[in-house]
């Protein structure tokens, strides 16, 4: 029900505030709500605040899992 | 943008709409509910329906905070916004969500009064302190996601000690909808809505952690699958619900592994145990009052808190009677089972809060899905082929 | 004003510090100086020159086109224009939609007491600017004053006339089950640009306002397609309500493929976080072109070639509809209907 999208954070410019970028379009938004965040990882953003990091492993083995489901597919080629 | 579109990939899509069809078996249908909005929306923007095959039924949920909002709340908001000098800061969800009188918030904009619409409340905070000389009013609203940053802007107000500043608290809380929902006559006694499991919402999780699910589950034997929000993410829950359904399994599975942990947030938590405390009921629109389900501000920040301010007295309001959105929020009706979806109630002239929000029911079904509704066949056949 | 009453010293309108009053709408002097200084200075043509109240021209033979715009845009100033050249371009994209050449423009100014003469210059020189690029000068005009609050600065109301040439007959009532349904370019960049600039929404980007005269390149699609059925530019309200007033008008329906709308990644991005969605996002610079399915061809290639239509595109067809719904097959497989915009589009956090 809540938008929030995941964005790379690119500068940290003032305690607890990080500059982050989604496509190219850059926002400042608040970390108060996530410790340890550094430049480069991604973060979980709504109403202007990271909620959560994004684990990039994770990621990648739910789309490795999403593509596994075509292995048992007879008609994958 | 990464992370996003990837898991919108077409193709990964055709592949898990044909898992899902070969193990969805013939001889029965599986009835799962999305709780959250942002799935309904995401379901009825991608068209995920023409993925699915016919025996696997999707039921929207009452997890869109705007659709849930009291009439009489949204009065409350009203009235605020009408003291001489107040600021009313909002999202933009609330602004045209129906209030008594054929008021709402974008019409008493119209007529002068301050409402202004906040992408965050840290600007509500900020408009607080560049506006010394006026009160200022957040207009709280949200689950749990949205929770916490109402939190820290509290927190921010005390500790620069901004007098000026107040919030009018709406927050509401995901697992006692869900109790409700479960409870509900149509689902335990009557069968009349037949609902096999759920989809857990993605960034209520994300800070509540999957854990509090776990309760569900083992209670009333239903699968929840914590589902990301985009499309792939929600047909990848949907495999997992079949499956869990087919095998006899009633466990809660995090498919949103990404930003989904079991314990949720700790940090996010403990600030909002700060703030806020569990009123002991609340009125929520279509469900009724419900214990123990919403927020409200502690006394040790109760000179940050709207209602005690500005001694606001909650009056209940009834819907309009020929209304279904209580029926489509519990997901007993469809909304083209109420007789005034699409006639009188549009996205324009919306009679009930399924219609407002983008993420209702209705407003999903109207905006996207009608045209199947009068049996519109276009000149050929949507892009892919259906699950065969 | 020459040489009947001996000319005095007049000072020079302040357009560094000055402010628009009560007099400058007066019809004395004030104006008259005000017109004289700024407006004639600008646009600077044969017409305006002879400082009637109209303009006299030769009318072509044939039928001629007029359409009237009325701007309010807020913010004034926004990154690649202003409401100067957005007044411009408006009416001569009006115009050139029926497939008419725009001829001249007629310019109508609303100005709020206390609004500063050195943003009413830059808007003025841009609208000038924009006029003399295109090729389509402003020929007459008038200046009105209201009190203070009663305006949102400046309000500009553009008035073009065109000539359509014979054989070309493009209206939004001629779209018919199995045409070409194509797009000039990139969607929704006017709309996040104005966006950006939102008190409570900043967010940095680098998209700039489409704002554009497309004129030349509507001349280049009919050179190449006399026969084009309709033109229309997505302005408020965005692709997908045009598409509907289209389907509408025609009376058919329509079937788009999301993956062949182009959409700039920053313009998306934008609408990601937002919650809006860039088919209903204002553009200023783009059309939309049905024209029967054999010259779909031909008429890409001519957008394409022309530097406005670069990144044209084919985005769908027409179809038989009697319930004239647009559908869209969504880039992830299933379908779904593109309805007329509710309201205003807000962002939302839900």
């Amino acid at each position: 029900m809540c938008l929030a999208i995941p964005a790379r954070v690119v500068d940290l410019p003032a305690p607890d505030v990080a500059l982050v970028d989604i496509g190219g379009v850059k926002k400042r938004i608040s970390l108060a709500l996530v410790d340890g965040v550094a430049r480069g990882d991604y973060v979980i953003v709504h109403v202007g605040y990271a909620l959560t990091r994004l684990d990039p492993e994770e990621a990648a083995r739910t789309l490795q899992t999403f593509a596994e489901a075509g292995l048992l597919d007879p008609a994958a080629p | 943008m990464k992370y996003i579109d990837e898991f919108r990939d077409g193709d990964l899509a055709r592949t898990l709409a044909r898992a899902i069809a070969r193990e969805a078996r013939n001889a029965r249908s599986y009835n799962l509910m999305e709780f959250c909005g942002g799935h309904t929306h995401a379901i009825s923007r991608y068209g995920l329906k023409d993925l699915l095959p016919s025996n696997v039924n999707m039921i929207h949920g009452p997890g869109c905070p705007v659709c849930v909002l009291p009439i009489g709340r949204i009065d409350n908001a009203i009235d605020l916004a009408a003291r001489p000098g107040l600021v009313l800061c909002t999202y933009a969800d609330t602004m045209r969500v129906p209030a008594s009188k054929g008021r709402s918030l974008m019409k008493a904009k119209a007529a002068g009064a301050d409402i202004r619409m906040v992408y965050s409340c840290a600007d509500a905070v900020r408009i607080a302190r560049e506006n010394p000389g006026r009160d200022v009013v957040f207009f709280a609203i949200g689950f749990e996601t949205t929770t916490p940053p109402t939190a820290v802007a509290i927190l921010e107000a005390a500790a620069s000690g901004l007098a000026n500043f107040s919030v009018f608290c709406n927050h509401v809380l995901t697992p006692s909808a869900i109790a409700n929902i479960l409870e509900s006559k149509e689902v335990r006694e009557l069968g009349t809505v037949p609902l096999d499991g759920f989809i857990g919402p993605a960034h209520v999780s994300t800070v509540i952690g999957s854990a509090p699910y776990e309760y569900f589950a083992e209670e009333y034997e239903k699968p929840v699958v914590i589902a990301g929000f985009e499309p792939l993410d929600v047909m990848q829950a949907i495999l997992m619900l079949v499956r869990q359904l087919n095998e006899g399994r009633a466990e809660v599975e995090n498919e949103f592994t990404r930003a989904v942990t079991r314990e949720g947030n700790g940090k996010a938590k403990s600030l909002v145990a700060e703030v806020f405390e569990l009123r002991r009921t609340f009125e929520w629109r279509g469900l009724g009052e419900i214990p123990y389900s919403a927020l409200r501000i502690r006394e040790k920040y109760r000179a940050f808190d709207a209602e005690t301010r500005y001694g606001i007295t909650y009056r209940s309001v009834p819907d309009n009677k020929a209304c279904e959105c209580g029926a489509i929020l519990r997901g007993v009706k469809k909304p083209t089972d109420c007789k005034v979806f699409g006639t009188v109630c549009t996205p324009e002239n919306p009679i009930g809060s399924c219609m407002v929000s983008s993420e209702g029911a209705c407003a999903a079904h109207y905006t996207y899905g009608r045209f199947k509704d009068v049996g519109v066949e276009a000149v050929g056949a949507p892009a892919t082929e259906t699950a065969q | 004003m020459s040489g009947v009453v001996r000319d005095g010293y007049v000072r020079p309108v302040d357009f560094k510090h000055g402010r628009v009053d009560m007099t400058h709408g007066s019809g004395g002097r004030a104006m008259a100086q005000l017109v004289d200084e700024l407006f004639l200075h600008a646009f600077d043509n044969e017409w305006l020159a002879q400082r009637n109240d109209q303009a006299r021209f030769t009318v072509t033979a044939g039928r001629m086109v007029v359409s009237t715009d009325s701007h309010v845009v807020s913010p004034l100033f926004f990154p690649g224009g202003d409401i100067g050249c957005l007044s411009v371009h408006g009416t001569i994209n009006d115009v050139a939609m029926a497939g008419a050449v725009p001829l001249h423009l007629a310019a109508g100014f609303i100005l709020e007491e206390g609004f500063p003469l050195a943003d009413l210059k830059r808007i003025v020189d841009s609208m000038a600017a924009a006029a003399k690029d295109a090729g389509v000068p402003v020929v007459t005009g008038d200046t009105k004053v209201v009190e203070q609050g009663k305006g949102d600065g400046v309000f500009i109301t553009t008035t073009g006339v065109g000539f359509v040439p014979a054989g070309v007959d493009i209206s939004g009532d001629r779209a018919r089950p199995g045409d070409a349904i194509l797009v000039s370019g990139t969607i929704g960049d006017h709309g996040v640009a104005i966006m950006s600039l939102r008190e409570n929404l900043t967010f940095e980007t680098t998209i700039r306002s489409d704002t554009a005269a497309l004129h030349r390149l509507v001349a280049a699609m009919v050179a190449a397609v006399p026969g084009i059925h309709c033109l229309r530019d997505p302005t408020r309200g965005g692709l997908a309500t045009t598409l509907n007033e289209l389907a509408s008008q025609s009376g058919c329906g329509m079937v788009i493929d999301e993956r062949r709308i182009p959409v700039q990644p920053q313009v998306a991005a934008a609408c990601e976080f937002l919650g809006l969605d860039p088919l209903y996002v204002a553009n200023e610079g783009k059309l939309v072109a049905i024209c029967a399915p054999d010259d779909a061809k031909r008429l890409l290639a001519s957008m394409r070639a022309h530097p406005q239509g670069r990144d044209a595109a084919i985005i769908g067809e027409v179809t038989r509809d009697p319930h004239h719904f647009v559908q869209m097959d969504t880039s992830f497989g299933g379908r779904r209907v593109v309805d007329w915009l509710t309201g205003e589009q807000l962002p939302r956090i839900c």
